[in-house]
């Protein structure tokens, strides 16, 4: 297997007041194509600076990142983000949101038509061809963040970068859009990179989960390869002996072999927020 | 396409008179309409026995049946002076005319009419003024805040400077805008009034800073978020600045643009003041100087003609604004 992304021996260290402060070490890590992987850890571990520098938004201090055998240097289309907070444009509509980023892709490849007509299809496919001519302030933040999904995946990026893109939403929403997100990986194959909080999401929607120790000098401390056969039903997998076990492993890392003892000054983490499958309190993204 | 709307208390009154209001609208009369009116009405009654109490050597203080008097006054004299100006013209043509006849080889000199300008003609001026520095001032400190927020090196040299000149007195600057506009405004038969220059150079240096400022501060202040989407894209530096920048300053530029153009107003009236330049503070200073018993009460038309006008450049900027901000609620202030 030739892997589609590469990290190997990605290192970030931060300059802060206090000194420099080391995030990440020796992260190493292989996608391949078509993947779907997760990157858990507890809050602050460095989850969203690694994806940062997939995308190019950071610079690795050590190591790099090779996709399709290019080293990733900038920000790019082709690795495509969605954002926590949906981050869309308050002054377009949905449809002009997604029509940037499609103007900027395909400006040379696509007619004026063909790209409405792709701008158009994406939101479709995430299920909101009927409010394309609203703006982000007259929808409810799960659909803000389907506009998000469609902005990113009508870039038709190689890898598509979630950095907790349900994160903010309430259990029901989240269900619906894990099960959109489902779908639509089947039907792309898109190679997807998503960091969350959440056990039951991570198990449910990968293919491996990368499960990260508690920095500083955090790494990819285990990986769990899950196996459970697609497409995968929430209902049905509630009595599923295969799944239980993925969920029984992750919760063990994170609450026995990577236990918060002593909570990083001035951010008191409640340890359990994980396990209730409720999202840890919301703090500024690093 | 352009909606009609009514304002909110006229369509509430609409709906009094059609017996089809709500309590919630009533109260809606009662806040925008009938409170208004009753404080006017108050402020009225008051100035009306202060001004009986307060005797000046130029007379009693003119109270507001006094005001109403001088307005019509005021508006009768600019209706003489229009007249005598058509009258002028006629006469002009005429004479032209009966010279041609006799002597047809003569090249006909035709005069302006220069009579002293009344009232309405210096709100005209002040007016055009007025409006002439803020457009200066605003075409140069939007670009200017857009390049000096957008670099946080550049900001931290020009903000000193920013913060020194922002609180300069028109009046500082008359001078020094005075001696250099006849320094570099040397032609014979000068196309635009020197005195139209002052005042106008005036207006543009005190009005710059509050739009720079706002500018520059809603530049910095754009979301990292949307940067990072603006990175993600690879927007060019001119797109990054007309799709994310300048969408997202644009609220807290027309909160710069509005406090500008109030400067604008109160800098242009003072420095025609001082300067003697045309415009409505000429006017208040002149009927000072002239002191007859109707001067105060002239006076006082133009303190509440310029009031009034201050108000409506507001709101005519606050519908602008209301027009061109995608965030609303910045423009329901
Ligand atoms: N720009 C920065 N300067 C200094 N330190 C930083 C910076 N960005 C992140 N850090 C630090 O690096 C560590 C990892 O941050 P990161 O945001 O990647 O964590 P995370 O796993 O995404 O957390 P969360 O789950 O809460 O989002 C944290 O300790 C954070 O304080
Ligand atoms: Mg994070």
């Amino acid at each position: 297997m030739t892997a589609l992304l590469e990290l190997s021996n990605v290192g970030m260290a931060f300059d802060t007041p206090t000194g420099r402060f080391e995030a990440l070490k020796d992260v190493n890590l292989k996608i391949a194509a078509g993947e779907f992987v997760s990157l858990i850890g507890h809050s602050g571990c460095g989850k969203s600076t690694v994806l940062n520098i997939v995308a190019g938004l950071l610079r690795a201090t050590d190591g790099g990142v090779i996709l399709d055998r290019r080293e990733v240097s900038e920000p790019g289309p082709e690795r495509a983000v969605v954002f926590q907070n949906h981050s869309l444009l308050p002054w377009l509509t949905a449809f002009e949101n997604v029509e940037l980023a499609v103007r900027q892709v395909f400006r040379k490849q696509k007619s004026k038509k063909e790209m409405r007509d792709w701008v158009a299809h994406n939101l479709e496919l995430v299920h909101m061809g009927h409010a394309m001519d609203k703006t982000p302030r007259e929808i409810s933040g799960g659909m803000k963040q389907r506009v998000g999904i469609a902005r990113a995946l009508a870039m038709q990026p190689r890898v598509l970068l979630m950095d907790e893109p349900f994160g903010a939403l309430d259990a029901l929403t989240r269900a619906h859009l894990q099960d959109s997100l489902m779908a639509i990986h089947a039907q792309l194959g898109t190679t997807v990179i998503m960091i969350t909080h959440d056990v039951d999401e991570a198990v449910l929607l990968s293919d491996r989960i990368m499960m990260m120790s508690n920095g500083p000098s955090a790494t990819i401390g285990e990986v769990l390869p899950v196996t459970l056969p697609r497409p995968r039903d929430r209902v049905a997998l509630a009595d599923d002996p295969g799944y239980h076990r993925c969920r029984q492993k992750v919760l063990r890392f994170l609450y026995e072999k990577q236990r918060k003892v002593t909570p990083l000054s001035g951010r008191q983490e409640p340890a359990p927020s994980c396990l209730t499958g409720t999202d840890a309190p919301p703090r500024g993204r690093g | 396409m352009v909606t009609m709307t009514l304002p909110d208390w006229l369509a509430s009154c609409r709906d009094l008179m059609r017996g089809k209001a709500g309590p919630a609208q009533q109260q809606a009369v009662l806040r925008q309409l009938v409170w208004p009116l009753l404080g006017i009405l108050l402020f009225l009654l008051l100035w009306h026995w202060a001004a009986r109490n307060i005797q000046t050597s130029l007379g009693q203080f003119p109270g507001p049946a006094t005001v109403w008097e001088q307005t019509q006054a005021l508006y009768q004299e600019h209706r003489e002076a229009r007249q005598r100006e058509v009258a002028f013209h006629e006469r002009q043509e005429k004479y032209i005319e009966t010279r041609l006849a006799q002597q047809p080889d003569w090249q006909p000199v035709r005069r302006d009419y220069t009579g002293a300008p009344t009232f309405f003609d210096q709100i005209g001026t002040s007016l055009i003024t007025v409006m002439s520095g803020f457009l200066l001032a605003s075409a140069l400190a939007i670009p200017l805040g857009i390049v000096v927020g957008l670099s946080a090196g550049l900001h931290a040299a020009v903000n000193p400077l920013i913060q020194i000149f922002k609180p300069v007195s028109p009046l500082a600057w008359l001078p020094l805008v005075t001696m250099v506009v006849s320094a570099v405004y040397t032609s014979g038969d000068p196309w635009i009034a020197k005195s139209f220059l002052n005042s106008m150079f005036t207006v543009t240096l005190c009005c710059l800073w509050p739009t720079l400022l706002n500018t520059a501060v809603g530049v910095t202040s754009v979301s990292s978020d949307l940067i990072n989407v603006s990175r993600v894209l690879r927007l060019n530096a001119f797109e990054h600045v007309r799709r994310i920048v300048l969408p997202s300053a644009l609220p807290m530029m027309f909160t710069g643009l509005r406090l500008s153009l109030g400067v604008a107003w109160m800098v242009l009236i003072a420095a025609e003041m001082l300067a003697q330049n045309p415009g409505l503070g000429k006017f208040v200073w002149d009927e000072f100087q002239n002191g007859s018993s109707q001067s105060l009460g002239r006076i006082m038309v133009a303190v509440l003609v310029i009031g009034l006008i201050g108000f409506l450049l507001d709101r005519l900027m606050l519908a602008l604004q209301r027009f061109l901000v995608w965030d609303k609620s910045a423009a329901r202030r």
